[in-house]
């Protein structure tokens, strides 16, 4: 058996594979949106009626997860784009992939009550 | 680098003189009409290109949109038919969200396009996806359009 031939791409893959996880995601995400949106031409009712299901608790933690799939292709995307036209910037591709987890951590934590807080009153009154 | 850099600061004895040329170098990628149709043109450039202006943009006009929807006021606790009736009375953020659609949709389907030829490797399936595709990002981006310019707030 040789050793060593299955291509692993350490960080860089693993990111770029995130990075397309999270693309398709979104790009889905968009397509229901406009479709729900679009309500808003049917009537008030069935508009307020289908925003009822976003702040159901289940579809409110999805939303904290479309954030998180969201900050993390943005964020990505930014380093992506420096790794093109920053001279240096294959070079630091490594330090920036932590960079945009590091802040990715910091903007997560910091959504996490702002995006629950329907949820968390719900569940624990005001 | 340029040609001039390239050539010797010394006047050195050159190889080349008029009876011996250099030999003519084509360019790798010269088009003649010979060349496949899917590569005579620059648009896989052009596509690499839309997806890092319009990333840029995106970051602004989508996480400031999230921030909006889900962060301020009360979350998504404020969100209604009347919420999206003030919103759109302003110019700015129809705008704001017209380009935003836009932008997205095309983003996110250039992506995917990608997406599809990396992986559907037979003409006929990248044939079906691709129509898919192209199906619903041009159907998002014509009712998205229409509902942001036809809203009336007084539908009732
Ligand atoms: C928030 C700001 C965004 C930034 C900075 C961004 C940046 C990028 C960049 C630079 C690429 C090219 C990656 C490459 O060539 O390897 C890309 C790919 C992609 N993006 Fe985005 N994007 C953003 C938002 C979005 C949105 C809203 C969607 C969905 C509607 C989306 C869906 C995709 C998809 C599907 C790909 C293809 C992924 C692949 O080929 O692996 N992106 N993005
Ligand atoms: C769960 C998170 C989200 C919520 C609660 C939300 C909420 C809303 C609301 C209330 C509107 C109505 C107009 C307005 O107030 O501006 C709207 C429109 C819109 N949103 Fe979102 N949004 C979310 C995520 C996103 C994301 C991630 C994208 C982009 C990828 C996006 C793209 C759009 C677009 C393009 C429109 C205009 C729709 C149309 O033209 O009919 N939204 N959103």
């Amino acid at each position: 058996m040789p050793a060593g031939t299955l291509y692993r791409g350490r960080e860089g893959m693993w990111s770029w594979v995130a990075h397309r996880v999270t693309g398709v995601l979104i790009f889905f995400f968009l397509f229901v949106h406009v479709l729900d949106t679009s309500l808003v031409r049917v009537s008030p009712e069935a508009y307020d009626d289908v925003v009822a299901t976003y702040k159901n608790p289940v579809v409110n933690l999805m939303e904290y997860g479309l954030v998180a799939a969201i900050l993390f292709h943005a964020l990505n995307g930014l380093r992506v784009i420096a790794v093109d036209f920053w001279s240096k910037g294959a070079r630091y591709q490594r330090q920036m992939l932590w960079g945009v987890v590091g802040v990715w951590v910091v903007l997560m934590a910091g959504a996490f009550y702002p995006v629950l807080q329907h949820t968390l009153r719900e569940l624990f009154g005001s | 680098m340029s040609a001039e850099t390239t050539t010797p600061a010394t006047d050195a004895v050159s190889a080349y003189d008029v009876d011996h040329p250099a030999p003519v170098i084509e360019p790798p990628r010269a088009r003649t009409r010979k060349t496949p149709r899917a590569t005579r043109t620059n648009f896989e450039m052009y596509g690499w290109l839309f997806m890092r202006l319009s990333g840029v943009l995106l970051v602004v006009l989508v996480l400031g949109h999230l921030l909006i929807q889900l962060v301020l006021d009360g979350g998504v606790t404020k969100i209604g038919f009347a919420f999206v009736a003030g919103r759109w009375a302003s110019p700015f953020w129809q705008a704001w969200d017209l380009i935003m659609l836009w932008l997205a949709t095309l983003h996110g389907a250039n992506g995917l396009r990608t997406i599809i030829n990396d992986y559907a490797e037979r003409d006929n399936t990248r044939l079906w996806l691709k129509a898919l595709l192209y199906t619903a990002a041009g159907f998002t981006i014509v009712l998205g359009t229409l509902v942001i310019f036809t809203f009336d707030p007084n539908i009732r």
